[in-house]
């Protein structure tokens, strides 16, 4: 029996000897929330302060939680007694449904199971990975690098045109070459592909990795262990907007959902390589500008409170002409100065000026 | 006895005054229209007999009865059980406008203008051209007298058609009245049938058989069999008095002086007061009342409302009372809560009045919008509702503060609402006698009585509220338990029927416990 299998027994136990003694069955949640995350200064990322909910079953308003975190904790069991795992999304359908002879649909949307699984995961103790639930395969990667995964022998230098598809658990792969100076890590991947095309890894002899918009929790896994197993500088390159920004602040510093996990999945000396303010100056974007909504301010200021953003003036600096100019700026706006500028002139310049922020 | 009683009543029958203008201003007596016509008719009718009975100490047995004679002629019979009226006196009760026992008299009672019945033998007149008939028999050991009845409209005198001695008539004693009129007979609001019904509400010491128009017969059987408190009589009080009542008291008093007339024929005025009154007036105690001028009245009306009074005695009153109210309530609507307010009598003007108030919910009553009855002295108000104060302390009321919700102000639900007016003067807001003046004594005092039902109203629905929340939470359980059972068993290999009937164990534990652990408020999280 695995660990993760136990903990799960272990919280069934629970519950039935609370049944057994005429309890309310109840399970311990950590909460996570901004109330109990916090910014570590001596760790530099987010850590979660242990403060326990407890969620009851003969209660109208935790009910359907419980039982939903029951079901997802059978599921996981099932999962690994078979040695199979299964998706994110696999588990919403298996327990999609209506309860029968009622009208209550035991869950109504992923969100409701992948919160439960999160959960799990806190009480356990175990990554969703040992739990044998993965997220969908969310990014690409290419470099000079040799990797077994599974037994296979994968050589990210040459998988074509498509790279080398980012599994979500990346636990397991063992490097065996890895020829590179650092990563460039981009939210999108259209300009994953431009690079790509330029072989921009190979004349920067660096690896290039992108993820489908938010980064998850295998690419910010891989990034970290790059990090600190090849000590490779990883370099972000997103959009000049709030969401970008944040991208980065995920990265480095964590978030609130996986506050728990802040040691495994942050980089904590990633670089934020563009799109500066000072970058629009230079390379002449403003023609590029798309107007910010009001929530997009909102979300500046927001980012503005960040306590790792906050009293730090280049930060400050940038996320306030993002306020001045009212506008953002998208990373593909480079190829307006020509198709391969990015490749040929932007990134090389940048990143021989050291041009980037910390 | 009840011959007896008659004569008493025949003794305070006088003339009042002349009629003519009726004719022409029918709407001001109810007649505006065939519908309210036919309405108006029976209601005149009824109300008489109501007072008639109660003043003869007798528990009414009323037969009310339209049958339609097509063309929109309709017959009305209306029969009681009373006390009879002594032949000499009915041509003139029934034949001559403002001629009755009630007007200015000081005591409660349904009519109090002398006018109701005689308009409605003239509107018949007027529309069919036909006499009233009237029946009539002191006590069973007497005849029974039979009038065909007219008015001369220009002298305001009954004719008698026809005056004869029958056996038709079967009562022991009482009146029966046949009235053919131009009418039109709806259902529903404002109608006849509304009427009886709202009447035998009010009147349960009353038993009503009411046959309709179509054929269809109502009986509202008696739920008590005690008379409501005689209402004692009571003299004027100076400040309720209007300054024409005042004139005519003045010159058919038979006081030889101002001052004794006052303390003689009003309350609360002593020998100082009634001093008081002459000298702010400059009028002297001694001169004869009957020799007063119209300046003099109006001097000696406007110092009455001068003086400082006692407030009038309140013991003249006869409310319905809180349990008749249920009963009435109960017995025509079939609610499943019912809960009746009297309040302490109060005075406006120098009328005592007294408001009662009956509310019932759910049950039977399955309206969205709530009913609204008005009584004045227990006679139904079924016209003008928007003009009444009644309705209008109902509006002012905030009621969604005892959890009934408010459509333009008036309260929403399965909701009856009865509102009385007990007192020896209602302040009609015309002569047809449809809507309460907006007293503000008035308006606060059913609002006092109406609140005091709301709030006892609310209370009843927040604790079925509760209970069905109740309910609901079981049930909410009952549905999750054999899920937790399943995947339950799945985790720890115990057998799930097992697992559920521990649930179940603690489910009925806190259901006998009253409520339990299962809604402690914990730190469970909200997402980010």
């Amino acid at each position: 029996m695995t660990k993760a299998e136990a903990e799960i027994e272990k919280l069934g136990k629970k519950i039935l000897n609370e049944i057994r003694e005429g309890k309310n069955p109840s399970m311990e949640v950590p909460i996570r929330s901004l109330g109990t995350i916090r910014y570590d200064e001596n760790k530099r990322c987010l850590v979660l302060e242990k403060k326990i909910a407890k969620r009851y079953f003969f209660n109208v308003s935790h009910i359907r939680k419980f039982v939903q975190t029951v079901a997802v904790a059978a599921l996981s069991k099932e999962l690994i007694e078979m040695g199979k795992t299964s998706h994110l999304r696999d588990v919403y359908y298996r327990l999609v449904r209506t309860i029968p002879g009622t009208n209550i649909d035991l869950v109504d949307d992923q969100s409701e199971t992948d919160r439960c699984i999160e959960d799990l995961e806190l009480m356990t103790g175990k990554l969703r990975e040992e739990l044998h639930i993965n997220a969908k395969k969310s990014g690409s990667v290419v470099g000079n690098v040799v990797i077994k995964d599974q037994g296979d022998v994968i050589d990210w230098s040459a998988l074509g045109s498509g790279g080398w598809s980012i599994p979500s658990n990346v636990e397991n792969i063992e490097f065996k070459k890895v020829d590179a100076d650092y990563v460039i890590y981009m939210e999108k991947e259209s300009v994953w592909e431009r690079l790509h095309e330029d072989r921009v890894w190979k004349k920067l002899n660096c690896i290039i990795m992108c993820s489908l918009g938010q980064t998850t929790r295998g690419i910010r896994r891989l990034l970290q262990r790059l990090n600190k197993e090849h000590g490779l500088p990883i370099l972000v390159l997103v959009d000049f907007d709030p969401w970008g920004y944040y991208i980065y602040s995920v990265l480095k510093y964590g978030s609130i959902n996986l506050a728990h996990l802040s040691e495994k999945l942050c980089v904590k000396n990633a670089k934020f390589l563009g799109i500066t303010a000072d970058d629009i100056e230079r390379y002449n974007l403003k023609k590029h500008f798309i107007r910010l909504k009001d929530r997009d301010i909102k979300r500046i200021d927001e980012l503005l409170n960040y306590p790792w953003f906050k009293g730090k003036k280049v930060w400050e600096r940038q996320l306030n002409m993002m306020k001045k100019f009212k506008a953002k700026v998208e990373i593909q706006s480079l190829s307006s100065r020509g198709l391969t500028f990015i490749s040929e002139r932007y990134l090389p310049e940048k990143i021989k000026n050291e041009d980037w922020l910390d | 006895m009840t011959r007896r009683v008659a004569e008493e009543l025949a003794k305070k029958q006088r003339e009042i005054s002349v009629a003519e203008f009726f004719e022409k201003n029918r709407h001001l007596l109810g007649f505006d229209n065939p519908t309210k016509a036919l309405l108006t008719v029976v209601k005149e009718a009824v109300d008489n007999s109501l007072d008639a009975c109660e003043e003869a100490g007798i528990l009414p047995d009323i037969l009310v009865s339209i049958k339609d004679l097509g063309e929109d002629r309709f017959r009305v019979v209306v029969q009681d059980n009373g006390p009879g009226i002594v032949k000499e006196q009915i041509p003139k009760i029934f034949g001559k406008l403002l001629y009755g026992s009630k007007f200015g008299v000081g005591k409660q009672s349904r009519g109090q203008q002398g006018i109701g019945i005689s308009a409605a033998v003239l509107y018949a007149q007027l529309t069919t051209g036909k006499p009233a008939v009237i029946y009539s028999r002191t006590s069973p050991d007497r005849p029974v007298r039979l009038f065909h009845l007219r008015i001369d409209t220009g002298k305001n005198e009954p004719v008698i058609v026809k005056e004869e001695e029958t056996d038709r008539f079967v009562r022991e004693h009482g009146i029966r009245i046949e009235l053919e009129l131009l009418g039109k007979y709806v259902r529903r609001r404002q109608s006849v049938d509304e009427y009886v019904k709202e009447t035998a509400v009010v009147n349960p010491h009353a038993r009503l058989k009411y046959r309709a128009p179509d054929g269809k017969e109502f009986v509202f059987e008696r739920t008590a069999d005690q008379l409501p408190v005689r209402p004692k009589p009571i003299k004027p009080h100076p400040y309720g008095v209007e300054l024409g009542v005042l004139e005519r008291m003045a010159r058919f008093t038979s006081a030889r002086s101002v001052s004794s007339f006052l303390t003689g024929e009003f309350c609360r005025v002593g020998k100082g007061a009634a001093e008081e009154i002459c000298r702010l007036a400059g009028i002297k105690p001694s001169s004869k009342p009957q020799e007063l001028d119209h300046d003099q009245l109006t001097r000696l009306w406007k110092s009455m409302q001068k003086v400082k009074l006692m407030k009038p005695p309140l013991n003249c009153l006869s409310p319905i009372g809180e349990d008749l109210l249920i009963k009435g309530i109960k017995k025509e609507f079939g609610p499943e809560f019912v809960v009746a307010v009297s309040r302490p009598p109060s005075v406006y003007r120098g009328n005592p009045f007294q408001i009662e108030c009956a509310m019932g919910y759910g049950g039977d009553i399955k309206t969205e919008e709530a009913v609204i009855m008005r009584f004045a002295n227990k006679v139904p108000l079924l016209y003008q509702a928007s003009a009444c104060a009644m309705t209008k302390a109902i509006q002012k009321i905030n009621w969604s503060s005892y959890g009934i919700s408010q459509q333009s102000g008036m309260p929403t639900g399965p909701l009856v609402i009865a509102v009385h007016m007990a007192s020896v003067w209602i302040p009609y807001t015309s002569e047809s006698k449809e809507a309460i003046a907006n007293y503000p004594e008035i308006i606060k005092e059913i609002k006092l009585a109406v609140q005091e039902c709301a709030r006892k109203v609310g209370a009843y629905i927040r604790g079925k509220k509760r209970l069905m929340e109740k309910a609901m939470r079981k049930s909410l359980f009952e549905k999750y338990i054999p899920e937790l059972a399943e995947f339950l068993s799945l985790i720890t290999g115990e057998d799930k029927n097992k697992i559920k009937s521990g649930l179940e164990n603690y489910l009925r534990g806190v259901e006998s416990d009253e409520g339990g652990s299962g809604d402690r408020k914990t730190g469970e999280e909200n997402s980010e």
